[in-house]
């Protein structure tokens, strides 16, 4: 079960299609197949033991995940903003790697001794042809290392995780049908390509037969232009880019718009149920997943979004915060502390298997459990009807005397205020409660509030003792690229601001 | 001669172009058919055959075929012109059901 297996039958379906790129200029399915070929023939000559991705977004990455798969070797996509000891120790980890990357980061690459090139330099190497070129793809293993994507390291050194040929395929091919998109379709990628979005895009749009097309720096206004310009069909935001477009001042409209998904990070209520009412004419799809997991593993339908907002019945408005239902090849348990596994309602952590699970690190192997389960560490519980509402990290959750809070509640509730545009709740060392509530929130630009409000606010949509003792103000929160709060730098940004 | 077939494993027909990769497999050993010829590891040598004139129903690229019973489904990865078919009995397509986009 090769990548490229899904390549060679999009070329048989639908070589002619434009997959990848502009309307005019983009890369054909047979096209993408060719410079795959050639790329695996350069790389093969080159002796890379892998293929490290350092640059932005753009037709250069899928030949790279193509030419990577088709010679049995990982693609490597790292972040180009990392720091230069980041990325020198990063690299030290792939010592046989040929580099794709940017004019200004080629350096890096030469520092660490590394055969590189630019993205055009790459996508005119791969014009060439090389089927003269001797040795077959290396075969010898059965199930190699695809793509490697370094965890953010949020909390702690960025782990390798290894997502194999097997874990992609499954994943495509459990979610995705051949060939159902129409010509017309065209795909938006504003995610940078070491996000596992970014990964699933190009091999999820490829089987359906959907063009994809990227953004390489996310701003509202381009967004929209692009969707406009390009009759974009499909996108998919974090949910800090949705907050910034539907908060802009731009002209909003997206005709051509039928489907808009959204992950990554934590979709406050408050926000979905704008952009809902903004955008009546799309579909709303919310996909929860992991780099672990090659990306959805549950995901929240067009016709849920739907009920859930027109809906007097609280079970069913509720459901605009879960994440869905699980994807069929995924078995999912909420499990107790003593591993048990447990009923509806009840929350626990979530475990999950199926075969698009990887849970596979660089130097680390498996972690999984005698029976093939692997923990999210994210916590959650199921409804009735096998909903998923996903309550947060389990490293993230404060303990207030012997009650686990998790800060994701207390969040939304923040974030239904007016003058609230972001907010984090953490967890401060205390003498009577082992920890006790603090609150740093950003307000929105020219609005002022009397923190004794937001704790009669908080108070009202909650119980006492879920409301936060004190509230900071800060101008920005530190947030990943791809929207991801970088909670462990809270305490010293409040603690700057009140000196 | 019946084998045990294992998911993700691929096969290809000893008659025409048709090749497919098991979704899922039976728990039992069977005999999985294109034309009424048993198909093969891509790499296996095949000795030469005819497909039964009665079977060239063809498979479609990127289908999915299962039986009655539900007990495997195949992907079709290459079409062709025989019909395939598990211990004589020809698997249908089964109808998609699509899951919204979510990448």
């Amino acid at each position: 079960m090769r990548l490229t297996l899904l390549l060679d039958m999009a070329v048989d379906g639908f070589g002619h299609r434009v997959l990848a790129g502009r309307r005019s200029g983009g890369i054909t399915a047979a096209e993408l197949a060719r410079q795959s070929h050639s790329g695996a023939a350069l790389l093969r000559q080159r002796g890379a033991g892998a293929l490290v991705y350092l640059d932005v977004n753009g037709p250069a990455f899928p030949v790279a995940l193509f030419a990577a798969a088709r010679s049995g070797i990982p693609l490597v996509p790292l972040n180009y903003r990392l720091g230069q000891r980041q990325l020198d120790a990063l690299l030290a980890r792939h010592p046989a790697a040929v580099g794709i990357g940017g004019p200004g980061v080629l350096a890096h690459f030469q520092r660490a001794g590394l055969d590189a090139m630019t993205a055009d330099e790459w996508l005119t190497h791969t014009t060439a042809d090389r089927s003269e070129v001797s040795g077959a793809p290396s075969d010898e293993e059965e199930n190699p290392v695809a793509v490697v994507i370094y965890t953010s390291g949020t909390t702690s050194e960025p782990k390798g995780v290894l997502l194999r040929h097997e874990n992609l395929v499954s994943y495509v091919l459990g979610s995705v049908e051949f060939a159902s998109a129409d010509e017309k379709e065209a795909a938006l990628v504003s995610v940078p390509p070491y996000h596992i979005a970014a990964v699933a895009n190009v091999v999820t749009n490829l089987y359906a037969g959907r063009r994809t097309l990227v953004l390489e720096a996310f701003t509202p206004g381009e967004w929209l232009r692009t969707v406009r310009e390009e009759e974009v069909t499909s996108a998919m935001v974090v949910p800090t880019m949705l907050a910034r477009i539907i908060d802009s001042a731009e002209d909003l409209s997206v005709p051509s718009l039928r489907s808009l998904s959204y992950g990554g990070a934590p979709m406050p209520a408050a926000l979905i149920k704008r952009a809902l009412r903004k955008w009546t004419g799309v579909d709303f799809v919310n996909a929860y997943g992991l780099t672990e997991t090659s990306s959805t593993i549950a995901l929240l339908g067009p016709q849920d979004h739907r009920a859930a907002l027109a809906s007097d019945d609280p079970v069913e408005r509720a459901r605009l915060s879960s994440v869905g239902r699980p994807l069929p090849g995924i078995e999912l348990e909420i499990r107790g502390p003593g591993g048990e596994i447990l009923g509806a309602g009840q929350a626990g952590r979530i475990y999950v298997r199926g075969s698009q699970v990887s849970a596979e690190y660089a130097g680390l192997g498996r972690a999984v459990d005698d029976h093939g389960f692997f923990d999210t560490r994210d916590d959650g519980y199921l409804d009735e009807d096998g909903y998923l509402f996903v309550s947060g990290r389990a490293d993230d959750t404060i303990i207030r005397g012997a009650e686990n809070i998790a800060p994701a509640e207390i969040e939304d509730v923040l974030l239904r205020h007016p003058a609230v545009l972001d907010a984090v709740v953490f967890g401060v060392p205390d003498q009577d409660w082992g920890q006790r509530i603090e609150a740093a929130v950003v307000l929105r630009p020219e609005t002022g509030v009397d923190p004794a409000d937001l704790r009669d606010f908080t108070m009202r949509a909650l119980r006492s003792s879920k409301t936060p003792d004190r509230f900071w103000l800060l101008d920005a929160l530190p947030r990943t690229e791809t929207g991801k709060l970088l909670r462990r730098m809270v305490p010293g940004l409040v603690e700057e601001a009140g000196r | 001669m019946a084998v045990r077939l294992r998911t993700g494993q691929q096969l290809v027909s000893a008659v025409d172009n048709t090749a497919v990769i098991v979704i899922r497999a039976p728990a039992a050993e069977c005999t999985l058919t294109c034309g009424g010829v048993a198909m093969a590891g891509p790499g296996e040598p095949v000795p030469a055959a005819e497909p039964d004139p009665s079977l060239l129903g063809g498979s479609e690229l990127g289908k999915r075929y299962v039986d009655d019973a539900d007990t495997i489904q195949v992907l079709c990865t290459k079409a062709g012109t025989g019909t395939l078919a598990l211990d004589g009995k020809p698997l249908l397509i089964q109808a998609p059901r699509p899951l919204p986009a979510s990448d």
